[in-house]
Parts: structure tokens; C-alpha cells; sequence
């Protein structure tokens, strides 16, 4: 005979109500969110709007590459100019060697990028911490030593590019470029995000909160490391390929620029570190703010702003303005 | 004498004395990130201004570099415990250390190099002190005064650091405020105010470094970021926390930079230095001097 027990205490606890990743809502809405800055943007017809709205997106793409490391597993990547840089020129070889365009130079930084975050990848294995962010950042200089003695890239002189006038059906070349970084952003997110709301975003967030201790129950932490490493790396690389194309011109010291390894974690830190909304949140205020401090004032205040701008949002906010805004 | 052996000779003792500078860069360091843990990416900024601040006090009142690093020191003193106030109040009290102090550091990092920019504009910056352009020679071996004086200058700033550390109180208190802040405490020494000491030490030698810097060449704003690398690789692979370990691996690196240089050309020199590092990083990440763990 058994002792009857009353029901609640058998029946196991309900698992937390998971919110539904609601993909089609998301997909839908940054497409129509998309169309109309198009729409905005062509009426608007100024050839500085695109200017300034390809700066934005291509920090929204960086910050989201680096939240994906940085913010959901936990990993600080001072290298994001190394790997930017690597897509730019990865563009620039495709173009050189095979006399390729801007897509299929995004294809090429893509994939070198995403290889070389597989390497990182693999040297967390045995850097945690700081020493992994270390390593990146020396990872960058070595990157920038080869490039400065590469001369079929342009060596310490840089490369140039000559960009077409215009690319039918596109009014500019500026609209074709701002156009090509507006869905590399919506992608980029719309990745982010799922990669949030699903199982390897709840491994990678275990990781992030105690590696030893998923490890211990059995969280794959390499296989999701690697995974986190080489996707991080990859969109940063989509970052920086266009970038030669929007310049025109190209050198170590503009593609390995401190400005991009620091923006991409001020980013993230500003808007919300860990949720796809905050580096979009953090990239649209910081790099609005920089092009009007740049345009108004000086590019170096614009750079000094966005330090003091990090230095405060740590100390005062360190959840961000997500955060603030759901502790109301 | 064969000359590849002679530029061989050359390039090994000229890079002994760039380790000097590096030791003195990462002394400093070894106390910040070896003994507190305070991962200091901003030190060698620090140094940078350290070294604008020197050319300024040395063109103003007609000294020698070195002695103006001497006299800005406690300034420097100051600053650090008003750093590391900040840090602790906001970071290290919450917890929050890794991801978020990390990027304070950062940041502080940036400010001071952009702030440097605009104050001094991008250009570089020299003092040239009387021995600028004297050279010994010694047989085949030169030995360039602008390499040969701040070298000892920074070994000596280092070993009175290393007889603070060994023989007062309070240098083994910060010894000790490393390994267990607690039983510091039942000792009744508070660990915050010892660290807080400690921390201003190490950014003082930041800026005594930075006068060293400024006789062996012009500084720029973003000097600093060339030497992030090279101190935490020195200090890392001197094992963190031992100062013996930092001048050794911090010659090392000196001659391995060099010799590089001298046969290939110096803008190869980084890539081996800080593929050094990503090796040593990789496989043994103790240090090459430090006990594994």
C-alpha cells in the first residue's frame, strides 16, 4: 500500500513559461522598419544621409557581432578592429585576385573572419578571462604587422578602389552601399536574436554565468564556444568588408583603428549587454552622436565622448539603458 | 670581426638595454594586474601621458627627463588612488570585475590617448637630454647613452620597488593583499586602503617610465597602444607577480624584438614579440617564470 501524497507535491514543477521566439513578427517588422528608411532616405535624396546612415549600420552590425562573444557568453574580444579589418581586406584580395565586387568581397570577409574566430575560438580552451581578451588584442597587432609588410594588399601605403559611379537600379553608389549594409544589419540581428532565444543561447548564457559548472552538467561549452567565436567573428567581418568600398581607399591604420575595438564594446555596454536590442540601441545613440560631434566639432571630441560616454555607462549603468529602463 | 656577428652582438646588447624600458614599463604593471589583479589596460596610456607630462615640466624648467619623471611621480601617485577609488567603489566592491571593469580600464584608456591628442595634437614629441648623442663604444659593441641610462634608471626605480616589497610593512602587506585580503584584515590592516596605496605606486612607475620612454624616443599619443601588448606579454610570461621574472622576460623580449629588427626589418618587430605572447598564452600560460598553478 502506498501513502498517498497530496498531487501538488508529486507533480513535477512546471517549467518556467518560456516566451515563444515569435520569428515572423521579428522578420516582418525589421523588414518594414527597413523599406521605410529606404523610403525615407530616397526622399530625403541627400548624398550625406547615406554617409552617415552606413557609419550607423556598420556599428550596429560590429556591436551586435560583438554581443554575440561578448555579451551572451561572456568573452571580452578586444580584438574586433583585428577581425573588421581582416573583412576589408579579404574584400580587397578577392578584388585584386579574382576581380570580384562587394558582394562576393562580403562573402570572402565573412569567411576568413569566421575562420580566424574559429582559432580564437580554440584558444579559449585554455584562456578564460582576462587572458583571452589579451589575446585578442595582441591577435590584432599581429594582424596589423602582417598587413603593413604585405605588399600585394598595399603594405604600410594602403590600397585604393575605384568604386563605380552608381549601380542600376540604385540613384548612388551611396544608396547601393547603404542599402547592402541595411540588410547585412537586419541579417545580422535577426541571427543574433535567434541565436538568443535558442538552446545555444541558454548554453552560452550557462557559460557566461559559470563555465566550470556547465561543464559540469553537461553544456557542450567547446562545441557552443566555437560556435559563438566563429559567428562573432564572421559578422565582423561583414562589418569591414564593405569598408573599402565606402572610402575608396584603404590602410592599416584606418582598418586596425582603436575607435572600432572600443565602439564595439561601448556599444553593447550602452544599449544592454546580452539582448539582441541592446547593441542596436547602443550603435544607433553612439554613432549618431559621434557623426554630429564629428560634423559639428572635432572627430577626436567625438572619439573622446564615446570613452567617457563607456567610462560612465559602466560605472553608473552597468546594464545599460535596457536596464534602466526595465528596473521602472 | 664577422659583421653578421658583430650586427648579432650589437642588436643583442642594444636589445638588453630596450628591456630595461620594457622592465620599467611593466614593473608597474606586475604590481597592478600580478599582485592586486587589477587588470590595468590604461597603464601604458598612463605612461604615454606620464611622458607628455615630462617633455612639458623638461622644456618649462630645463631638466633633465628623468629627473622631471622623479618630480611628476606623486602626481601620478595621486592620480592612480583616484583611479583605483573609482574602480573599487563602482567594480571591484559590486563584484563586477571581469566584463565591466575591463571596460572601464578600456575606456580609461581611450580618454587619455584622445585627450592627449587634443590637447598636444597628433604629433610627436621629444626631449633630448645632454648623453642624447653620446655613444660608448665598447671593442665592436656600441653602447648609445639614450639607451644605456634609462635602462639603469629603471632597473634601479625597480630594485628599490623590490626592497619596498621585501623589507617594509606595508610592501608585504600588498604582497600579502594578493594572496588573502581576509587574514590581512584580521591583522588589522584594511586590504582596500593597502591596494589603494599600491595601485597609486604602480601608476607613479608608470609615469617614471614614461621619462625613460621619452630619452630613448618621441612619443606620440598612441605610443601606448604598441606597449599594451608588449607589458601584460612581459608581464605574463614573467609569472605575474614576480618582479625578478618581469626584468628577465622583459629582456628577453628586448632582444627578441631587436635581434628581429636588426635582420629584418623593424616593422616585423611586433609580430614576433606578440606572437611570443599568443604562444606563450596558448601553452603555458603561467608564464615562463611562474609556477603552474
Amino acid at each position: 500500500m502506498t501513502v498517498a501524497a497530496p498531487a501538488s507535491a508529486i507533480a513535477p514543477p512546471r517549467p518556467a513559461a518560456v516566451a515563444r521566439p515569435r520569428h515572423l513578427r521579428f522578420w516582418l517588422g525589421a523588414l518594414i522598419l527597413a523599406a521605410g528608411l529606404v523610403v525615407a532616405l530616397r526622399w530625403l535624396g541627400n548624398d550625406y544621409a547615406y554617409f552617415a546612415g552606413y557609419f550607423i549600420l556598420q556599428y550596429v552590425v560590429l556591436g551586435t557581432a560583438w554581443n554575440i562573444l561578448g555579451g551572451y557568453a561572456g568573452y571580452v574580444n578586444f580584438g574586433a578592429a583585428g577581425f573588421m579589418a581582416t573583412g576589408a581586406y579579404a574584400a580587397i584580395v578577392v578584388r585584386q585576385a579574382l576581380g570580384l565586387d562587394l558582394l562576393p568581397g562580403i562573402l570572402a570577409g565573412a569567411l576568413t573572419a569566421g575562420l580566424l574566430g574559429l582559432g580564437t575560438g580554440y584558444l579559449t580552451l585554455r584562456l578564460r578571462g582576462v587572458f583571452f581578451s589579451i589575446a585578442t588584442l595582441s591577435l590584432t597587432v599581429v594582424l596589423h604587422t602582417l598587413v603593413v609588410n604585405w605588399d600585394y594588399v598595399g603594405g604600410s601605403r594602403g590600397a585604393y578602389i575605384v568604386r563605380p559611379r552608381e549601380v542600376p537600379p540604385f540613384t548612388s553608389y551611396g544608396e547601393y552601399l547603404f542599402i547592402v549594409m541595411l540588410g547585412l544589419a537586419v541579417i545580422s540581428v535577426g541571427i543574433a536574436r535567434a541565436v538568443e532565444l535558442s538552446r545555444i543561447g541558454q548554453g552560452l548564457a550557462a557559460i557566461r554565468d559559470n563555465e566550470r559548472a556547465a561543464e559540469a552538467v553537461g553544456v557542450p561549452t567547446l562545441r557552443l564556444k566555437l560556435i559563438a567565436t566563429t559567428l562573432s567573428g564572421a559578422l565582423m567581418g561583414v562589418a569591414g568588408a564593405p569598408l573599402p568600398y565606402y572610402s575608396g581607399y584603404l590602410n592599416p591604420e584606418a582598418a586596425f583603428g582603436l575607435a572600432y575595438a572600443v565602439n564595439a564594446i561601448a556599444m553593447p555596454l550602452i544599449g544592454g549587454i546580452g539582448t539582441w536590442l541592446g547593441p542596436v540601441i547602443g550603435a544607433v545613440l553612439l554613432a549618431t552622436l559621434q557623426q554630429a560631434a564629428t560634423v559639428t566639432i572635432s572627430s577626436a571630441l567625438s572619439l573622446w565622448i564615446v570613452g567617457w560616454t563607456l567610462v560612465l555607462f559602466v560605472a553608473l549603468a552597468p546594464k545599460g539603458i535596457l536596464g534602466m529602463v526595465r528596473r521602472r | 670581426m664577422d659583421p653578421t656577428l658583430s650586427l648579432l652582438l650589437n642588436g643583442i646588447v642594444s636589445g638588453l638595454l630596450l628591456g630595461g624600458l620594457y622592465a620599467a614599463a611593466a614593473s608597474g604593471l606586475a604590481v597592478s594586474f600580478g599582485m592586486l589583479d587589477i587588470v590595468n589596460i590604461a597603464h601604458p596610456a598612463l605612461m604615454v601621458a606620464g611622458a607628455f607630462l615630462v617633455v612639458i615640466l623638461g622644456t618649462w624648467l630645463g631638466i633633465d627627463p628623468l629627473l622631471a619623471a622623479l618630480l611628476q611621480a606623486p602626481l601620478f601617485y595621486l592620480l592612480g588612488v583616484g583611479i583605483y577609488v573609482a574602480y573599487h567603489h563602482f567594480f571591484e566592491r559590486r563584484g563586477d570585475e571581469a566584463l565591466q571593469g575591463l571596460a572601464f580600464f578600456f575606456g580609461v584608456m581611450f580618454i587619455i590617448e584622445v585627450g592627449l591628442v587634443m590637447a598636444f595634437g597628433p604629433e610627436q614629441r621629444f626631449l633630448d637630454p645632454w648623453y642624447g648623442f653620446v655613444t660608448l663604444r665598447l671593442g665592436e659593441i656600441d653602447l648609445p647613452l639614450r639607451m644605456l641610462v634609462p635602462a639603469l634608471a629603471a632597473l634601479a626605480a625597480i630594485g628599490l620597488l623590490y626592497l619596498y616589497l621585501q623589507r617594509s610593512f606595508t610592501g608585504l602587506a600588498i604582497a600579502a593583499v594578493a594572496q588573502d585580503p581576509e587574514a590581512l584584515r584580521l591583522m588589522a590592516v584594511n586590504p582596500v586602503r593597502i591596494k589603494r596605496l599600491a595601485f597609486g605606486l604602480s601608476v607613479a612607475l608608470a609615469a617614471v617610465a614614461g621619462g625613460a620612454l621619452v630619452v630613448v624616443q618621441p612619443v606620440e599619443p598612441s605610443s601606448g597602444q604598441i606597449f599594451i601588448g608588449r607589458v601584460f606579454a612581459i608581464c605574463i610570461m614573467g609569472g605575474m607577480a614576480s618582479l625578478l621574472g618581469t626584468i628577465l622576460a622583459a629582456l628577453a623580449f628586448g632582444v627578441a624584438e631587436n635581434v628581429t629588427a636588426t635582420f629584418y626589418g623593424p616593422s616585423w618587430s611586433p609580430a614576433v614579440a606578440f606572437g611570443w605572447l599568443l604562444l606563450v598564452l596558448a601553452f603555458r600560460p603561467q608564464g615562463l617564470f611562474g609556477k603552474a598553478a
